[in-house]
């Protein structure tokens, strides 16, 4: 007689890797797409701005024509500061932010996986305007009238797509929010006061609030906008009683918060990455904490210097407000001075990107301050100069923090060592063509050039600086080799990490790397902000 | 000073689902409450912007409404007056229905809730009709500002209580197959507190169409 024997399988039922990540709901696991997606749209809007950089190399018109340069720096814009620098930041928080509070997962696991998938797909409405007759070329601001669908202005059905996938986006990010900052109240871990959180999961939350307060705001001026665009609304219509000064107002409404989303969580990867290679604790833990809740709450009562030259705003008032931001940033930048000074400094590739934004974000900060007093951003207002702020912060600003965050935490999403030589590299490539490309445009801005033109007159004197400016995007595209390179060498035959390769203070390091789906199998105590140096060196007797 | 430092061992972490969930450990708000008191506040930012655009554009009108619509804002005789006393019903009954299986009273939380949604339906039915009168009077989506902005923020409201009802049935399905009770029932209050904040938005709308006065 058959017999049948069952086998009882310990194991879980076993499907495809594929199958495994589409459908996943671990934190880490989305936090990596988030990370791998934004690189994709960094390199797309990459190479929409050398395209853009390369036309105004020599003036005439080359590559291009006006319209498709339009198109062009829009999407570039779009594609960088929706698609790769807010899901980059979120993508860490992500990873980390669990982690960092000893929490299983998020709050809310299926509606993490739902945010992270909306941005593919937003990714692919914003790239299908390409292929039905042009995308959105009114700028990534899409100021009314020129984004009605009047026949000079936008008609076509690009910028619809293009307010679709911001919609998505927009609700991707305050679904997310929702999830961080339910995560950070409820799910820390035993003794993990609100005071003893690392400073990077104070960011995210402050980020969260402000993501949570501003990005329906923008939503709803685009939903105006589509009523404007599609069914005759007359929202932004002067001829029909409709005002475009109120888009702009709606629309800075969001985005100078955004600005805030933009930088805060990387300048929480710093203050996460300054005290580990200074073997030092961060200098001011709680007056950086009140500085960025500072910066959060003055966030959104700055919007309209972004309109100083609109007329139709009150310039003493904004104006004061935006120089009051100065106040909190620069106590950040003497917590990070001062966690450096007289400490241990080692400088592994996270902490050169660290000092990289130090530096250039202080630039940022220092030309911002120019662009905040009202006779000077009269002059300076839509030239170059803005452009070049504008990158100093968020290239020189969220970029360098983000790849510092990349460099600091890829041992703990692969259990491998990235090359210090290819980071270092790449580091220095990286540098000397941002400052190649972006310093001569306060320069440009300050002989008058316009942004936003695809040609310039011969005689305009502008040539020798917009060369160098193209030259020195080329070296930053260039710096991105070494990087892959590095991935690509790190992933198949790199130095295995270990659970705490730069013997840091927080507790993602507590765990295993790459920790399993759970997260911890055992917590240390948490006394301090910084719990895996008491549990190295002992308490400090004072805490 | 050695024994504060031996005792900074490892603990296990103990792998009960709950266990990490503050909710049902260390009490407080429970995550699901928190994370629909987060929606809502998105959510009134998102009017927020709709109310400034109608503020905006009502204070650079010379005349509002314009003369050819003022009589669409009368509430009497009207059906937006019935609509409105019925969705301010409903929001007792749904509190209702939220105090009954705080109790466990299971019976009379499926018939207030019941009546919730029917009086929800009903709303969303009065507004159809509304809308299309108005559509009859000449008033469209594309008839200038007015227009524009009287059919945005009426319709986005629509749109929410088209939503709360959908959520109001699941939770009224959901007590039907039983699966609420005095000790279980977050997604109860949930959709209760989504269900007030539709209810005052239209207040909100109601005031700020029908009850201030026009001007010009």
């Amino acid at each position: 007689m058959a017999t049948t024997t069952l086998h009882p399988v310990a194991t879980a039922y076993k499907r495809s890797t594929l199958y495994d990540w589409v459908t996943t709901t671990d934190h880490k696991k989305i936090g990596i797409m988030y990370v791998i997606n934004s690189f994709v749209f960094f390199f797309i809007g990459g190479i929409l701005a050398l395209v853009v950089r390369s036309e105004l190399a020599m003036p005439g018109l080359q590559f291009l024509t006006s319209a498709t340069y339009n198109e062009f720096f829009t999407m570039h814009a779009t594609f960088m500061i929706f698609l790769f620098v807010i899901p980059m930041l979120a993508g860490f928080g992500n990873y980390v932010v669990p982690l960092q509070i000893g929490a299983p997962d998020m709050a809310f696991p299926r509606i993490n996986a739902l945010s992270l998938w909306m941005l593919p797909l937003a990714g692919i409405l914003l790239l299908s305007g390409f292929v039905t007759g042009g995308t959105a070329a009114a700028g990534w601001t899409s100021y009314a009238p020129l984004s009605e669908d009047y026949p000079l202005s936008s008609p076509g059905a690009g910028q619809d797509l293009w307010i679709v996938a911001l919609i998505l986006i927009g609700t991707s990010s305050i679904l997310g929010a929702i999830n961080f900052i339910v995560t950070i109240f409820k799910m820390r871990a035993p003794g993990m006061t609100l005071f003893r959180m690392p400073i990077m999961v104070w960011t995210v939350l402050t980020t969260s609030v402000l993501v949570l307060m501003a990005t329906p705001v923008i939503t709803s001026a685009l939903i105006m906008l589509f009523i404007d665009r599609n069914y005759g609304g007359s929202f932004f219509d002067p001829r029909n009683g409709g005002d475009p000064i109120l888009y702009q107002n709606i629309f800075w409404f969001y985005s100078h918060p955004a600005v805030y989303v933009m930088i805060l969580p990387a300048m929480g990867m710093i203050s996460e990455i300054l005290p580990v290679f200074s073997r030092k604790p961060l200098f001011g833990y709680k007056a950086f904490v009140f500085a960025t809740a500072a910066i959060g709450a003055l966030g959104f009562s700055v919007w309209a210097h972004h309109m100083f030259t609109t007329g139709a705003v009150y310039l003493p008032f904004f104006s004061l407000m935006t120089f009051l931001i100065a106040i909190p940033t620069g106590v950040k930048m003497f917590n990070w001075i001062f966690t450096m000074w007289r400490g241990k400094l080692t400088f592994s590739t996270p902490m050169i990107f660290a000092v990289g934004f130090l530096s250039m974000f202080l630039l940022g900060g220092i030309n911002g301050a120019f662009s905040a007093s009202v006779p000077v951003d009269f002059a300076l207002h839509d030239t170059y100069f803005v452009v070049a702020h504008i990158h100093y912060v968020l290239f020189g600003g969220s970029v360098f923090g983000i790849m510092a965050g990349f460099y600091y935490w890829f041992p703990k999403m692969t259990g491998r060592m990235l090359n210090e030589t290819l980071g270092k590299v790449q580091f220095v490539l990286m540098f000397i063509g941002f400052n190649m490309t972006f310093f001569p445009m306060h320069e440009l801005g300050l002989a008058g050039m316009p942004r936003r033109i695809a040609d310039y007159a011969a005689t305009a004197g502008w040539n020798d600086l917009n060369l160098i400016a193209t030259v020195g995007g080329f070296l930053i595209a260039a710096s991105m080799l070494p990087l892959l390179w590095n991935i690509f060498v790190s992933l198949r035959s790199g130095k295995p990490a270990g659970d705490d390769p730069w013997e840091a203070n927080t507790l993602e390091w507590a765990t295993s790397s790459p920790p399993p789906p759970y997260n911890f199998d055992h917590l240390p105590e948490i006394r301090s902000e910084r719990p895996l140096f008491d549990l190295r060196h002992g308490p400090a007797s004072d805490h | 000073m050695t024994t504060e430092s031996q005792s900074l061992t490892t603990t296990p972490v103990q792998h009960d689902p709950l266990e990490n969930y503050g909710h049902d450990r260390r009490g407080g708000i429970s995550n699901p409450i928190l994370g629909m008191l987060l929606f809502i506040t998105s959510e009134v930012m998102f009017f927020a912007g709709l109310f400034a655009a109608y503020f905006n554009t009502r204070a650079s009108a010379a005349i509002w409404p314009p003369e050819q619509f003022a009589h669409t804002l009368q509430v009497w005789p009207s059906l937006v007056l019935p609509a409105t006393i019925l969705l301010i019903i409903s929001s007792f009954t749904c509190q209702i229905a939220v105090w009954s299986i705080r109790r466990g009273d299971r019976v009379r939380f499926i018939r207030a809730m019941a009546i919730t949604v029917v009086l929800g339906i009903t709303f969303l039915v009065l507004q159809a009709t509304d809308y299309w009168l108005l559509g009859h009077d000449g008033l469209t989506l594309s008839s200038g500002t007015f227009g524009t902005t009287y059919y945005t923020l009426t319709g986005f409201h629509g749109a929410h209580v088209f939503g709360g009802v959908i959520m109001l049935s699941v939770v009224l399905y959901r007590g039907m197959a039983g699966q609420f009770s005095a000790k279980h029932h977050d997604a109860v209050e949930a959709a209760s507190l989504y269900w007030h904040f539709v209810d005052v938005v239209w207040i909100l709308l109601f005031t700020i169409l029908y009850i201030i006065p026009g001007k010009g």
